[in-house]
């Protein structure tokens, strides 16, 4: 009776793992690169979520619709670029590297050499004149004279 | 002088900051811009939600009209319904794609309340929706008599929403085909 309830255990523990992966991927780099690029889209339903973590139903969509394109043999590059022509830049999260992104990828660069160069100036600046004049060292030394009793 | 404008740097800099931010303040960040604007609406070839008769990209051809994307399960399409009657009724042409809905309600839906549509399109699998990039139903697209989709509209079409964005754009292209 009890190794029937533990049969009964064991069967329904490999159902709710299938529940969690419904994708029949031949090997696990196809499953790596499944991740990679469902890690890269962006879910256009709830937008501050990837594909792969995102519940919506649109996200399920599509990463059926990634897994078929892969089923299909089509690259990475070319998976990307059809899920753009339907839904836009935005689902990239990485957006491409072109003369009207250039000020997005280049500005925090940008503004750190800038921070730099700010800080380096106002140090230079504050540095004080240490060295002191042949006149100036006499006149200390006299003053210093003079103190002592 | 060259030390004061110096000195009004930062606060320059704040400025522009504050402008972008109050004015990002203002935008809705459900908002995409749509990928289809200009481009030919996709092909498809997709059964009735009455019958199994197929329909394809040329049945929508011929005349501007207001694609909108539904489902039963959709509680915003509820809202819009009685709009879309009304525009119906005004002569403006509507094709309906039912989204990955149940076909039995989708039926009730429209003999319960009034089919607005010309064509009633049956998109089961959310394929046409996929290559439409509908993220969300309710949607409206308007095409052109040559199928080019002009502009789309993701939310609830209201009185509003018509008369300010889709109205002006929809009469414009029957105007000038």
């Amino acid at each position: 009776m009890r190794v029937g309830w533990l049969l009964l255990l064991l069967v329904w523990s490999t159902l709710s793992q299938a529940a969690i992966d419904p994708y029949g991927f031949r090997d696990d780099a196809e499953r790596a690169r499944f991740q990679a690029l469902t890690r890269e889209l962006r879910c256009p339903k709830c937008q501050n979520q990837d594909l792969a973590d995102s519940n919506a139903p649109i996200a399920g969509d599509l990463r059926r619709e990634i897994q078929r394109l892969m089923a299909a043999g089509r690259s990475d590059e070319e998976i990307i670029a059809l899920l753009e022509q339907r839904y836009g830049e935005f689902i990239r999260y990485r957006p491409p590297f072109e003369g009207r992104t250039l000020l997005l990828w280049l500005l925090p660069g940008l503004a750190l050499l800038a921070g730099a160069g700010l800080l380096l100036v106002l140090t230079r600046r504050r540095r004080p004149e240490q060295t002191l004049s042949d006149a100036e060292r006499q006149r200390l030394a006299q003053l210093q004279a003079e103190e002592e009793p | 002088m060259r030390r004061r404008l110096l000195l009004c740097l930062p606060l320059l800099a704040f400025l522009v900051l504050a402008g972008l931010l109050f004015r990002g303040l203002h935008r809705d960040p459900q908002a995409l811009p749509s990928a289809l604007v200009g481009q030919p609406f996709p092909a498809f070839s997709l059964p009735g939600v009455q019958d199994e008769r197929l329909f394809t990209r040329q049945d929508l051809l011929g005349r501007p009209a207001l694609v909108n994307v539904w489902g039963t399960w959709c509680v915003a399409c509820r809202e819009e319904h009685p709009v879309l009657t009304r525009l119906k009724a005004e002569g403006v042409v509507i094709h309906g794609i039912n989204y990955k809905d149940d076909n039995a309600s989708a039926r009730r839906w429209l003999a319960e309340f009034h089919d607005p549509y010309q064509l009633d399109i049956r998109d089961d699998e959310g394929r046409l929706g996929l290559d439409l990039g509908v993220y969300g139903a309710p949607e409206t697209f308007l095409i052109d008599a040559r199928g080019v989709v002009r502009y789309r509209h993701v939310g609830v079409v209201d009185q509003r929403v018509w008369d300010a964005d889709l109205g002006p754009r929809y009469r414009a292209l029957v105007a000038t085909p």
